[in-house]
C-alpha cells in the first residue's frame, strides 16, 4: 500500500514536471533597462497569472541568434524581441512562424486589437511592443541663451558650437541630414530614393563630419554628453531619458524631427513551445501591460488605447506620458522610419557610409 | 648481421634466436622488427586515444565552424535552391540569350512557388547583394504572385514592375543561378561585375575594403612596433632585476592583463578625451590653451594607444622568458674583449633575444589584425579596422557570405605573413618560454 502510494506520487510528480516543462516560454530579450521593463511589466505578472514559467535570456541583438538557431535547426527560443527591420527580413526569409492576430486581446471597450494598434504594428510575423525613437538631445548648461530646436540646429556649428555625437551607421543619419537640409518629413524617403537625394544627405553630413564623434553602443551618447565631450547628441530617446531622469543630468530632448521605429515579438520557426508563446504574446500586448512597460522605460506603447493608461515614471510621481515618442505633441514633425526602404538599401547605403567615413 | 662470435648474438639465440634466414626473433618466434613495430604502434595508439578528446574538441568547435563559415564565402544557394525552373533555364541557355517565353514562364512559376514557401525573401536577399534595391522587387512580386500569375507571363510580370525587364537584373540572376560564386570575394576587394559580367571597380565613393585591409595591416605593424619599443626595456628590466623587485614589477605587467578589456578601453576614453584627464592636465600646466585641447581619441591615435596598452603583455612575456635564459657572461666577455656597450648589445645580447621577439611580434600582430571591440569604441572614423566591417556584416546587415569572404582574406593575409616570417626568420626560432 505504502509502496503504491510512493509510486503513484512519483508518477504524478513526473507528470507534473512534464506538464510544467511543457508550459514554459523561453524569452530572448536585450538586457539593460529595456530588458528590465520586459521582466517587470510582462514576465512577472504573466508568471503570476498563468503559472507558466518564463525563462529570460539576453542577447546584443536577438535577431542574430534567431537566424543562427533556425538555420542550424536547433531552436530553443520561443519568443524574441527584435527590431522591426530585422523582423521584416527574418520573416521574408521564412525564419519566423506566421503570426495570427486573432490571439491579440481587444481593449476594454471592445475595440479589436487590429484597430487599436498603430499602423504597421502587426505584420505577418510580428507584433509591436513599443515605439522608440532617435532624437536630438543637448546639454542645457552649454546653451544658456538660444536652445537648439530642430535638425537644422544640429548641423549649425556656428550658432551652436561644440562637438556632436551620431550613431555610426547610415540609417537615421541620412534622414536626419535631409530634414536638416529642409526636406519635409513626409518627403524624406522619396528624396532618399534618388541618387541625388543620397548625395544631398551625404553632402549635409559632410558639413559637420569633423565635429562628430560616432557612437556605437547606446550607452555612449549620454556618457559623452555628461563628460562634456559633446554638446549635442542624436541618440535613442530611452538612454537620454534615463540619464536625465535617474541621474539628474541637464539633458533636454528636442522631439521635432524625431525618427521613430518599432520593436516587438517574433516567434522563430520551430519554436519548442508555440502555444505558451502565443499566450505570452497575447498577455504582454494587452493595453494594461503595454502601459505598464512604458513606466519603466520611455518607449511608447504601440496601442493607442494604452497611452491614457500610462502612469507615473516607476518610483516617482512624475507622469511618463510626455516623455514618450508616441505622445501626441511629440509626433508633430516626426518621421516614421521606412523599413521597406531600409531593407532594400541597407547594405548599399551602409557600405557607402562606411566608405565615406573612412575617407 | 650477427655472427657466431658476437656475444650479444649468443644471448639472442638463447631467447628467440636467429632462424635459418638470419632474422632476429623474439621468444615467441615472431620477427623482432615486427614485434618492435607492433609495440611502438600500440604505444602510439594509446597516445592517440589520449589526445583524441582534444582533437575532437578542436575539430567540432574550431575546424568545422570555420570551414563552414569559409564555405559560405563562396557558396550561397539562396537563389538557385529556391528558383529551380529559372535556374534550369539559365543552364540550358547560354549567356546572351534574351529571356524568351519559357524564361518568363519559369520566373512566374518560381515566384509563385517561392512566395508560397516563404523563401522569396531569401531569393531577394541574394540578388540584392549584387544589385542593391532589388530585394523589395522580389518580396512585393511574391506578395502579388502568391495566388499564381496568369499568362502572358512577360506582360504580367512587367506590369508589376518595369525593373523586371532590366538586362542587369537578368545578368545578376544568371550569376546567382550557380550556387557557387566568387562575387563576395570580388566585393571584398572593391570589385563588382557589370551588365556583361566583366569585372570592374565599384564606384569610388563605395570603395572601402582594400583601404581598410591596408590600414589594418599598417596599424597592426605600428602597434607591434610600439609594443616592441615599450616592451623591450621592461622585459629586460624584469629579467635582470633581483627576484623581489622583478616579481613586483611582474604583477604590474600582469594586473592590466587580468583586467577586463572593456574596462581598460573605457579607461582610455576617460583619460584621453578632450575633456579628459590628460587634456585637463595639459591645460592646467599651461602647455595648451583651453581652446586647443588635443584630439587623442576617437581616431587612429586612440586606436594605437589603447591597443598598444592592451597587447603589451603579449610582447613582454615571451621576451622576458627568453631574456631570463640569456647568460650575462656573454655580454661581460664581449665587454672585456673591448666591445662598447652598444656593440655588445647589438652583436651579442640582441640576437639572443630574437626568438622571444619573433614570438611576441607574431602574437601581437596576429591579435591586432583581428581586433574588433577596441577600435569600435575608440577608433572613431579613422581608426576602424577590417574586423569592424566583418562584425557589421555578421550582426547588422546579416550578410554572412560577405563577412566570411572578408574573414577568409584576412586569414589568408595572416597565413602569408606567417609564411614570410618562416622564410625570413624561421618558425623553429620561435620561443614562448
Amino acid at each position: 500500500m505504502k509502496r503504491t502510494l510512493i509510486l503513484t506520487s512519483a508518477l504524478v510528480a513526473i507528470a507534473a514536471t512534464a506538464q510544467a516543462q511543457d508550459k514554459q516560454v523561453n524569452l530572448l530579450s536585450w538586457g539593460g533597462a529595456y530588458g528590465r521593463s520586459h521582466v517587470e511589466a510582462y514576465v512577472k505578472p504573466f508568471e503570476q497569472q498563468t503559472g507558466i514559467k518564463v525563462q529570460v535570456s539576453d542577447a546584443d541583438n536577438p535577431a542574430t541568434p534567431v537566424k543562427a538557431q533556425v538555420e542550424a535547426g536547433n531552436v530553443t527560443i520561443d519568443v524574441a524581441s527584435v527590431e522591426y527591420a530585422d523582423a521584416v527580413r527574418l520573416c521574408d526569409e521564412g525564419l519566423l512562424e506566421e503570426f495570427d492576430p486573432s490571439i491579440l486581446l481587444p481593449t476594454a471597450d471592445g475595440t479589436s486589437a487590429e484597430d487599436d494598434f498603430i499602423e504597421g504594428a502587426i505584420t505577418e510575423c510580428f507584433v509591436g511592443t513599443d515605439v522608440y525613437s532617435m532624437i536630438l538631445a543637448y546639454d542645457d548648461s552649454k546653451f544658456p541663451d538660444a536652445k537648439p530646436a530642430g535638425a537644422a540646429d544640429f548641423f549649425d556649428t556656428a550658432k551652436f558650437p561644440g562637438k556632436r555625437t551620431m550613431r555610426k551607421g547610415a540609417k537615421f543619419n541620412l534622414e536626419f541630414a535631409l530634414m536638416a537640409d529642409g526636406v519635409a518629413a513626409d518627403q524624406v524617403y522619396e528624396v532618399l530614393g534618388t541618387p541625388e537625394g543620397v548625395d544631398q544627405a551625404f553632402a549635409k553630413l559632410e558639413t559637420i563630419k569633423n565635429d562628430v564623434i560616432w557612437w556605437e553602443a547606446g550607452a555612449q551618447p549620454p556618457q559623452l554628453l555628461a563628460d562634456g565631450e559633446v554638446t549635442m547628441a542624436f541618440a535613442f530617446n530611452g538612454r537620454i531619458f534615463n540619464a536625465a531622469q535617474q541621474e539628474g543630468k541637464p539633458f533636454n530632448i528636442v522631439w521635432d524631427g524625431q525618427i521613430y521605429e518599432m520593436e516587438g515579438w517574433v516567434v522563430p520557426k520551430g519554436a519548442p513551445n508555440p502555444e505558451a508563446a502565443k499566450e505570452f504574446i497575447a498577455f504582454s500586448t494587452a493595453p494594461e501591460q503595454q502601459a505598464r512597460a512604458a513606466e519603466f522605460i520611455s518607449y511608447g506603447p504601440p496601442r493607442t488605447s494604452a497611452a491614457a493608461l500610462v502612469g507615473n515614471i516607476e518610483g516617482t510621481d512624475v507622469p511618463m506620458g510626455p516623455n514618450l515618442p508616441t505622445y501626441a505633441a511629440n509626433l508633430e514633425n516626426a518621421l516614421a522610419s521606412n523599413l521597406d526602404f531600409w531593407v532594400d538599401h541597407d547594405a548599399e547605403l551602409q557600405e557607402r557610409f562606411n566608405a565615406w567615413l573612412a575617407n | 648481421m650477427a655472427n657466431a662470435l658476437d656475444p650479444h648474438a649468443a644471448i639472442v639465440t638463447k631467447a628467440g634466436g636467429l632462424d635459418r634466414q638470419g632474422t632476429l626473433r623474439t621468444a615467441d618466434g615472431r620477427p623482432l622488427k615486427a614485434a618492435l613495430a607492433r609495440s611502438s604502434r600500440r604505444a602510439r595508439r594509446r597516445a592517440f586515444f589520449l589526445v583524441l578528446p582534444l582533437l575532437l574538441f578542436v575539430l567540432i568547435t574550431f575546424v568545422l565552424p570555420i570551414g563552414q563559415m569559409l564555405q559560405r564565402s563562396v557558396k550561397n544557394d539562396g537563389f538557385s535552391a529556391n528558383m529551380p525552373q529559372l535556374t534550369a533555364w539559365f543552364h540550358d541557355n547560354p549567356r546572351g540569350t534574351q529571356p524568351d517565353d519559357a524564361a518568363w514562364a519559369a520566373l512566374a512559376a518560381d515566384l509563385a512557388a517561392a512566395a508560397q514557401a516563404r523563401t522569396i525573401g531569401v531569393v531577394g536577399t541574394r540578388i540584392n547583394y549584387d544589385m542593391p534595391g532589388t530585394r523589395s522587387l522580389f518580396t512585393s512580386a511574391g506578395r502579388k504572385a502568391r495566388g499564381g500569375i496568369d499568362p502572358p507571363y512577360r506582360q504580367a510580370i512587367l506590369d508589376m514592375d518595369e525593373t523586371w525587364g532590366d538586362p542587369k537584373l537578368w545578368s545578376v540572376m544568371r550569376m546567382a543561378a550557380s550556387p557557387y560564386t566568387a562575387n563576395f570575394y570580388l566585393a571584398a576587394v572593391d570589385r563588382t561585375r557589370d551588365d556583361q559580367g566583366q569585372i570592374t571597380a565599384v564606384p569610388e565613393q563605395q570603395q572601402i575594403y582594400v583601404k581598410l585591409f591596408m590600414r589594418t595591416f599598417w596599424l597592426s605593424l605600428a602597434i607591434t612596433a610600439t609594443t616592441f619599443l615599450l616592451g623591450f626595456p621592461v622585459a629586460h628590466l624584469l629579467a635582470t632585476l633581483p627576484m623581489r623587485q622583478s616579481n613586483l614589477l611582474m604583477i604590474l605587467v600582469l594586473l592590466p592583463f587580468w583586467t577586463s578589456l572593456l574596462v581598460r578601453t573605457t579607461s582610455w576614453i576617460v583619460l584621453l578625451q578632450q575633456q579628459g584627464v590628460v587634456n585637463d592636465m595639459l591645460v592646467w600646466l599651461g602647455l595648451i590653451g583651453n581652446g586647443q585641447r588635443l584630439q587623442m581619441i576617437f581616431n587612429q591615435t586612440g586606436t594605437i594607444i589603447a591597443m598598444t596598452h592592451i597587447l603589451l603583455p603579449f610582447m613582454i612575456l615571451p621576451l622576458y622568458s627568453v631574456m631570463r635564459t640569456i647568460n650575462p657572461s656573454y655580454v661581460r666577455a664581449a665587454r672585456s674583449l673591448g666591445a662598447t656597450s652598444w656593440t655588445a648589445f647589438r652583436r651579442i645580447y640582441f640576437p639572443q633575444t630574437l626568438p622571444g621577439l619573433g614570438a611576441g611580434a607574431l602574437l601581437v600582430f596576429i591579435l591586432a589584425v583581428g581586433y574588433y571591440i577596441t577600435p569600435a569604441l575608440v577608433g572613431g572614423a579613422s581608426g576602424q579596422l577590417i574586423s569592424n566591417m566583418i562584425a557589421m556584416h555578421m550582426t547588422q546587415t546579416l550578410n554572412w557570405s560577405m563577412a566570411a569572404a572578408l574573414a577568409a582574406l584576412l586569414l589568408a593575409g595572416v597565413l602569408i605573413l606567417y609564411w614570410v616570417y618562416d622564410r625570413l626568420v624561421g618558425i623553429d626560432n620561435l620561443k614562448l618560454g
